[in-house]
C-alpha cells in the first residue's frame, strides 16, 4: 500500500510538529509514509470563503501531488472533509473533465488521521504513552462532516498514563471556521471564549483535538486568559511514548506531569 | 388576478426546467415501537402520554359513562352538548345547552362553562385526540371557545401513532370535514421557554377513554 | 421587496452590539438551551423506539419528510395548479401574488370589502415576510398580533428574533413591563397586580385578547401546509390563537407561500411528527387545525387564500439552493446554532433569523446588497443546523454555495477587495509547490524575528506573535498567535529526508523546540 501524507498547509507552515508526530505514529505502526513534496493546500480556505475560481489551480495541484496513492492521509477533520466532500463542486466548476475524472480518483482515499488508524490499520491501541489530564475538543468537520465518531476517543483511552476528563459541551464549535474567525471575529471571539470556559472547567492539562486551526484558536484564546492549559493534535499524543515522549522538554512549564 | 396565476405558474415551470418530478407519493417509515405493541399497552400509553400534557384522563365503562359524566360538573353548570351527542349524556349534565334553535354565538359560547364531545381518533404515541367535527362533536367553536372541554374517546378509536391516524382521518377529509388534532390544553411556553399551559383554547382537558365501542353518535 | 428591517447594519456590526447585551446574552443561552434539550430528549425517544423495534428511527423520518417536501417542489406547477382546483372545488377563492404589494393590497380589498377596521392574526411568518400589518395599517385597518410572543412584539413595538418564539429576546420582567405600559392603549389594559410569572402574564394575553377574538369578523393566517389532493390547509400552534382565528370570524384570509404544498393528505403524516419534535420539543403541539376551504355550517363562511411567489422561485431557480424551500419553519436550526446564540435573531436583520435566514434571504432577494451578502458569511460552517434540519436541508452546503454567488458578483470590481487580492495570492502560491516554499521560508523568517521580539509564550515555550496591525487585528485583539516556526514541515522532510536522517543539527536559529506546542 502507498501511503501519502498530506501535511495540510497550515501544519506545513505553522505546526511542523504534527506532521513529524504522524511520520513518527505511522512508521512505529509499520506504515512507510511518503510525503508528495509537490502538495500544498486542501483549497478549502478559498472553497469556504467562495473563492471556487481561485480554488480550481489548487485542487488540481492536490490530484497530481496525490495520483496513484492508496491512501491519503491527512492530520486534519476539516481538510479531509474537503477533499471528500467539496473537491467535486470545485472541479465541477472548472469545466474540465479531467479534473473531475481525478477528483473522483483521490476523493474516496483521502483520511482523517483517526479514520486511517481504526478503520484500515485495524488498530485502537497504538502503543502510544502520555502520563497527563486530557480533554478532547472533537472537531466540527471531524464530527459532521467525516462523522469520525468516537474513534479518536478509543484511540485516547487505550494512549497509557492518560486520563480523560470529559469536556462540557463538547459538540458545540469552538468559533474558529476558517475566515469567520476574522470576518466575524467578536461573534467568534465570544465563542472561543465559551469553549476555553469549559475546557478550564475539566481541569485538564491539556487540550486535544484533531485539527490544528481550531486548536490555534481555542489555544490563542486560553493563552490571552493565562489559563495555563496546554493545545495538542492528537497525532503528537499518540507519537508518544516512554522512548520518545511528547513534550518532554519542555512540559515543565506549566502544569504537567504531578 | 390572471396575469400573476400566469406569471407565477411561468416562472415555477422555468426554474424546474431541470427536475423530473417523483409520481409515486413517499411512504413513510413506522417510527413507533406501539405500533406492534398488543391494544392494552397501546391505551395505557396514550392514558399517560394525555396525562403528560397536563389533561385529566380516566377511564370508564360504557355502562358507567352517563353517571360519570354527570359527577363532572357542579349544579347549575351550562354544557354546551352538541347534535349528535347520545342522548344519556346529553342527559347527565346539569344545564344541556343546544344548538337547536339555531348556532349560539360566540359570545353566548364564551358565557357556558364546557363542553361535552366524542372524538374521531386518539394516537397513543402522542396523547392526541382527534376531531373530525361529525356528528356528536360539534362544529368547531363548540369545542374550542367553552373554558372546559370534556371529550369522551373510545377505546376502538385509539390508534398508535400519527400514520395510523391519518389513514383513518382521510376519508373525512376527503370530504371535506375539518379536522382538531388536540394534544393537551392549550398551552404556551412564549416566555422564557417555561410552559403555561392554558391560555386561548379550553384551560382543562377531561378525557374519558371508554373501554367499549358502544358509545357512539346518534342521528 | 420588503423582508429586511429597515436600515440594519450587515452581520458583523449588529452582531457586535448584540454581543454586548448580557441581558440578551443570558435570555438566548438560557431559552435555546432549554428547547435544544427538549428536542435532542424526543429524537433519543424515537431512536430507543427504533432500537426497540420500531421499523424506521429518526433519520428515516428525516428522510421522509425531505422526500414529501421535494416531492412537491419537483412538480410544483402540476401541485399548484391541483391545489388551486380541489380549494376551488371546496368553495375557497383563490388568488395569485406576484410579490408582497400583490398579496398585502388582496388581504386588504377582502376586509375592506366587508367594511372591517380590524383584523385578528395566527402567528405567520410569511405575513411578516411581506410586512402585511404595516401596509392594512396604512389601508386604516389595524392587524392584531393574537400569539402570546408575536402580542409582546408589537406592543412593544419591537422586531422579531427567532421563528417559533419571536420574543425570546424578552424576559418575564420585560414582559411584564411592555404589557403595563402598552395593553391600556390598544384595549383591555393588563390588571394592575401584574406579576412577572409566566402564567400570570398569559392570563392577561387571554383576557386582553378574547374581545378581539369574539368581535373579529376578518381572520388572517398562514399556513404550515397545504395539501393540494384536497385543498386542506393546516396551522401548527399552541395556545388556542389560532384555532380562535380560523374558526370565529366570517371570512379567513390566508397568505401561502407557494413552497407549502404537499401532494397527498397521507403525506402530511411524516411532517406532522417531525415538526413538534424539532420545533418546540414536543411529541405533538397542543392544536393542529385543517381545513378545506369552507365547511358549511362551522367556521368562516368566505375563505380566502393567496398563493404567493415573492421570490421564492428564484430560490426555486438555484439549483443548490432551491432544497431551503423544503423548510417547514421548525427553527431547530437557530436553536442549535452557536452563531444565532450568541449574536441573536435581530442581528441577521430580517423575520427569518438564524442559519435558515442567513440562506433563505439572499435566495429569496438575490445576492448583491451588502446585509444580504453578509448573511452567508455569518456562520462557521459547523453543520449544527444540517444534522438538527427535520427535512435534512444542508445548510452549509447552501451557505458555501451563496458565498460562491457573492464573490462572482464582485469579479468585475475595480479595485478588487483586498480579500480577492489575498485569496488570488494564495491561490498563485498554493498551486504550486515551489512558490509555497518561497512564503514559508520568508515566513520562517519572521518567526524568528516575532519570537525574539516576543514578550510571551504559550504554555510550553512558543513565543507569540505578538498583537499584529492590520487585518491580523481581527486575530490577536483577543487570541494570541503562534510565531511562525524557524522551519516548515517540508523544510524539515528535505533536510533529514524525512526524519531519517540524524537529526543532530539542531533547528536552525530554534524558535520551537521539539515537542513543540501552540
Amino acid at each position: 500500500m502507498r501511503v501519502a501524507l498530506m501535511v495540510t498547509c497550515i501544519n506545513d507552515a505553522m505546526f511542523p510538529d504534527t506532521g513529524k508526530a504522524v511520520v513518527r505514529l505511522l512508521r512505529r505502526l509499520g506504515v512507510d509514509v511518503e510525503f508528495p513534496a509537490s502538495q500544498t493546500c486542501c483549497s478549502q480556505p478559498m472553497v469556504n470563503t467562495g473563492y471556487l475560481d481561485e480554488a480550481v489551480p489548487v485542487v488540481r495541484t492536490f490530484t497530481e501531488a496525490f495520483a496513484g496513492y492508496d491512501a491519503i492521509i491527512t492530520p486534519s477533520g476539516s481538510c479531509a472533509g474537503c477533499a471528500r466532500h467539496q473537491h467535486g463542486m470545485v472541479a465541477e466548476r472548472s469545466g474540465d473533465p479531467a479534473l473531475v475524472k481525478a477528483v473522483a480518483e483521490t476523493s474516496p482515499k483521502t483520511y482523517e488521521l483517526s479514520e486511517f488508524l481504526v478503520d484500515v490499520l485495524g488498530v485502537t491501541d497504538v502503543g502510544a504513552y502520555f502520563p497527563h489530564t486530557v480533554t478532547y475538543h472533537p472537531t466540527c468537520h471531524s464530527l459532521r462532516m467525516l462523522g469520525v465518531g468516537d474513534r479518536p476517543r478509543r484511540l485516547l483511552e487505550n494512549v497509557r498514563g492518560l486520563r480523560l476528563r470529559e469536556l462540557p459541551a463538547a459538540e458545540q464549535c469552538c468559533g474558529f471556521g476558517g475566515t469567520f474567525a476574522v470576518k466575524n471575529s467578536d461573534t467568534s471571539v465570544a465563542m472561543g471564549s465559551d469553549k476555553a470556559r469549559h475546557v478550564r472547567e475539566t481541569g485538564a492539562e491539556v487540550l486535544v483535538a484533531g485539527d490544528n486551526s481550531c486548536l490555534m484558536h481555542i489555544g490563542g484564546t486560553l493563552s490571552r486568559q493565562q489559563a495555563g492549559v496546554r493545545v495538542m493534535h492528537l497525532a503528537e499524543i499518540l507519537a508518544s511514548t516512554e522512548d520518545e515522549p511528547a513534550g518532554a522538554s519542555t512540559a515543565s512549564h506549566e502544569g504537567s506531569a504531578r | 388576478m390572471s396575469a400573476a396565476r400566469e406569471a407565477v405558474l411561468g416562472r415555477v415551470r422555468s426554474a424546474l426546467a431541470d427536475v423530473t418530478p417523483t409520481p409515486e407519493p413517499v411512504v413513510p417509515p413506522i417510527t413507533s415501537a406501539l405500533s406492534a405493541a398488543p391494544e392494552g399497552h397501546v391505551l395505557d400509553v396514550f392514558v399517560e402520554r394525555v396525562e403528560d400534557y397536563k389533561a385529566v384522563v380516566e377511564q370508564v365503562d360504557a355502562e358507567g359513562l352517563a353517571a360519570h359524566l354527570a359527577t363532572l360538573f357542579e349544579p347549575g353548570q351550562r354544557v354546551v352538548v352538541p347534535a349528535g351527542l347520545p342522548a344519556e349524556l346529553a342527559a347527565a349534565v346539569p344545564v344541556a345547552v343546544t344548538e337547536d334553535d339555531g348556532p349560539l354565538t360566540a359570545a353566548e359560547l364564551d358565557a357556558v362553562d364546557a363542553v361535552v364531545t366524542l372524538a374521531a381518533v386518539g394516537v397513543a404515541e402522542t396523547g392526541t385526540i382527534v376531531l373530525d367535527h361529525s356528528a356528536g362533536q360539534g362544529r368547531r367553536a363548540l369545542s374550542l371557545v367553552p373554558d372546559r372541554h370534556v371529550c369522551v374517546v373510545r377505546a376502538d378509536q385509539v390508534v398508535a401513532d400519527v400514520p395510523e391516524a391519518v389513514a383513518r382521518l382521510a376519508g373525512a377529509v376527503s370530504a371535506g370535514a375539518p379536522l382538531t388534532w388536540i394534544s393537551g390544553p392549550s398551552a404556551t411556553s412564549d416566555i422564557e421557554l417555561d410552559r403555561v399551559e392554558g391560555v386561548h383554547g379550553p384551560r382543562t382537558l377531561h378525557v374519558l377513554l371508554v373501554a367499549a365501542d358502544t358509545v357512539g353518535p346518534v342521528s | 421587496m420588503s423582508g429586511t428591517f429597515v436600515g440594519m447594519p450587515v452581520f458583523p456590526t449588529a452582531a457586535r452590539a448584540a454581543l454586548g447585551d448580557t441581558q440578551l446574552r443570558h435570555n438566548l443561552a438560557h431559552a435555546t438551551g432549554v428547547i435544544r434539550a427538549k428536542r435532542a430528549k424526543l429524537v433519543d425517544e424515537v431512536e430507543a423506539a427504533h432500537a426497540a423495534g420500531a421499523p424506521g428511527g429518526w433519520e428515516d423520518l428525516r428522510l421522509a419528510g425531505a422526500a414529501v417536501k421535494q416531492r412537491a417542489l419537483d412538480d410544483l406547477a402540476g401541485q399548484l395548479e391541483l391545489l388551486e382546483e380541489s380549494l376551488t372545488k371546496a368553495g375557497a377563492v383563490v388568488h395569485w401574488a406576484r410579490d408582497a404589494a400583490e398579496a398585502n393590497a388582496i388581504v386588504a380589498r377582502v376586509a375592506k370589502s366587508h367594511g372591517a377596521d380590524e383584523v385578528v392574526k395566527v402567528k405567520s411568518m410569511v405575513t411578516q415576510e411581506i410586512g402585511l400589518n404595516e401596509a392594512l395599517e396604512a389601508e386604516g385597518i389595524a392587524a392584531w398580533e393574537t400569539d402570546l410572543a408575536e402580542l409582546i412584539v408589537q406592543l412593544a413595538d419591537d422586531l422579531p428574533s427567532h421563528i417559533l418564539v419571536p420574543a425570546i429576546h424578552r424576559n418575564r420582567a420585560e414582559v411584564r413591563e411592555i404589557f403595563l405600559r402598552r395593553m391600556k392603549d390598544v384595549g383591555r389594559p393588563a390588571p394592575a397586580d401584574l406579576t412577572d410569572e409566566p402564567k400570570v402574564l398569559a392570563a392577561a394575553a387571554r383576557e386582553h385578547l378574547r374581545e378581539k377574538f369574539l368581535r373579529a369578523k376578518v381572520g388572517v393566517s398562514g399556513a404550515n401546509f397545504a395539501v393540494a389532493e384536497t385543498g386542506t390547509l393546516v396551522v401548527v400552534e399552541s395556545e388556542g390563537n389560532g384555532r380562535m382565528c380560523l374558526t370565529l370570524p366570517e371570512v379567513l384570509v390566508s397568505v401561502v407561500g407557494i413552497e407549502k404544498v404537499v401532494p397527498t393528505f397521507a403525506e402530511l403524516d411524516p411532517l406532522l411528527r417531525l415538526l413538534p419534535r424539532s420545533s418546540t420539543g414536543e411529541r405533538m403541539n397542543p392544536y393542529t387545525s385543517t381545513w378545506s376551504g369552507v365547511t358549511p355550517g362551522d367556521g368562516p363562511q368566505e375563505v380566502h387564500v393567496v398563493l404567493l411567489d415573492n421570490g421564492r422561485t428564484n430560490a426555486l431557480a438555484d439549483q443548490v439552493g432551491r432544497q431551503a424551500l423544503r423548510c417547514i419553519r421548525c427553527s431547530a436550526c437557530l436553536n442549535v446554532c452557536p452563531v444565532y446564540e450568541r449574536a441573536g435573531g435581530h442581528a441577521y436583520g430580517s423575520v427569518y433569523p438564524g442559519p435558515i435566514g442567513a440562506i433563505l434571504n439572499p435566495l429569496l432577494k438575490g445576492t448583491g446588497e451588502k446585509q444580504t451578502d453578509s448573511l452567508p458569511y455569518a456562520s462557521s460552517l459547523c453543520g449544527a443546523c444540517f444534522e438538527a434540519c427535520p427535512v435534512r436541508i444542508d445548510i452549509p452546503e447552501v451557505l458555501v454555495h451563496l458565498r460562491t454567488k457573492v464573490v462572482d458578483g464582485h469579479r468585475g470590481d475595480f479595485p478588487p477587495k483586498a480579500e480577492a487580492v489575498a485569496m488570488k495570492g494564495a491561490a498563485w502560491a498554493f498551486s504550486d509547490a515551489s512558490r509555497l516554499g518561497l512564503v514559508e521560508k520568508a515566513s520562517g523568517l519572521s518567526g524568528r524575528v516575532l519570537g525574539r521580539l516576543s514578550k510571551s509564550a504559550f504554555p510550553g515555550g512558543r513565543p507569540t506573535a505578538g498583537r499584529l496591525a492590520g487585518p491580523a487585528v481581527a486575530w490577536t485583539g483577543a487570541r494570541d498567535l503562534p510565531a511562525p516556526p524557524a522551519e516548515s514541515f517540508r523544510q524539515w522532510w528535505a533536510r533529514t529526508d524525512g526524519g531519517t536522517r540524524p537529526d543532530s543539527t539542531a533547528t536552525p536559529s530554534s524558535t520551537t523546540t521539539e515537542g513543540e506546542t501552540r
